[in-house]
């Protein structure tokens, strides 16, 4: 069943520049999928269009055969490239407030990834580092019960023991009925949780296929190849 | 810490071989039970698909067996099946230490030598 389709979509900021061309995407439940692309190339544009952030120039997007509106954002939890919680608030005040927020939010699930990465709740939001800011983050959007994450850019500025904490998240957060989709250029990091991985060139759709076929077809990791697709 | 895994061969196709080897050397014991797909997932740190397509890679040459109902697998116990195993995986590694050994120069005779006069170092 698929989760997330679009077909034909595009969207152009003003009249010169297309962020994102004629995509025509099909993302089934139960997958993990790495958005990858160099900067510029519209992976954060079609996260956007698919939380609804966004509007499409042409084409259609639905998740779970909705279109983007209320209903889809209840399904959706979207992780933002930006912070987006208020930063004056203590960790707990933000777990709290995210729960009266979303019917699917769990809160021991959250207390548990906090105590894990050893984050203290009661620390104001903005005085903790950048990269336990990130975690946060990711802690409040994992804690949902949604179908559809998307997480732009979850690992840039966390340490790799974390890193390796939160994709281990990913995968035990796995079930067959969600997917999970993953916008970064950090590829070797992430892609042996991938099962498929989409490349996204210049706004248009480059490749989307499993990541054990391209082992296979082109004898080499997702990373090499993408070294070699986007070779400056 | 999670499965180190090389680049260019199917990461299904790499854990399936790992297995193996924890079938042929005893560290899964036949009849054994094999860990849950959740279980594997979270230890090599790869995606639970992946470790699905590598065990049904193994239920296919009839390594692992699952048992009907509650989706436990097991190793099989059947001797002759495992015996296979560790001809082809002895096999295998034979190939491998011929095949650097000829890199290096060393003829049949050579080789054959060095494996007879090899003692262990402590």
């Amino acid at each position: 069943m698929a989760i997330l389709e679009t077909v034909g979509l595009t969207k152009a900021y003003g009249k010169k520049k297309i962020a994102l061309d004629d995509v025509s995407l099909n993302i089934e439940s139960g997958k993990i999928i790495g958005l990858c692309g160099p900067n510029g190339s519209g992976k954060t544009t079609l996260i956007k269009l698919a939380a609804g952030l966004l509007t499409p120039t042409a084409g259609s997007i639905t998740i779970d055969g909705m279109n983007i509106g209320p209903d889809t954002k209840a399904v959706v939890s979207y992780l933002p490239d930006k912070t987006f919680v208020p930063e004056y608030m203590k960790v707990f005040a933000i777990i709290d407030f995210f729960r009266e927020f979303y019917a699917d939010f769990d809160m021991n699930a959250a207390y548990e990834m906090l105590k894990r990465l050893d984050i203290d709740g009661s620390e104001t939001f903005k005085t903790l580092s950048k990269g336990t800011q990130e975690k946060v983050q990711l802690v409040l959007i994992m804690s949902r019960k949604a179908k559809l994450y998307l997480l732009d850019e979850p690992i840039g500025g966390v340490d790799p023991a974390a890193r390796d904490y939160i994709l281990n998240t990913i995968i035990s957060n796995y079930n067959a009925d969600s997917s999970v989709i993953i916008s970064t250029h950090l590829i070797s990091d992430i892609e042996n949780t991938l099962d498929e991985v989409i490349f996204i060139k210049y706004g248009k759709l480059f490749l989307h296929s499993t990541s054990d076929e391209i082992r296979e077809t082109h004898g080499m990791s997702v990373d090499a190849y993408f070294r070699e697709v986007f070779k400056c | 810490m999670s499965w180190k895994f090389d680049d260019g061969t199917p990461i299904y196709l790499q854990i399936a071989e790992r297995i193996r080897t924890q079938i042929a050397s005893g560290e899964l014991p036949p009849g054994g039970k094999i860990p849950t797909v959740r279980e594997i997932a979270e230890t090599a740190g790869v995606n639970p698909n992946t470790v699905q397509r590598a065990l049904s890679e193994l239920e296919s040459s009839a390594l692992v067996a699952s048992e009907r109902g509650n989706g436990g697998r097991f190793v099989n116990d059947n001797p002759d099946i495992l015996n296979k195993l560790n001809h082809d995986l002895a096999r295998g590694a034979t190939v491998d230490y011929i095949a650097r050994m000829r890199k290096l120069g060393f003829d049949k005779a050579a080789l054959t030598n060095y494996l007879t006069e090899f003692k262990e170092e402590k």
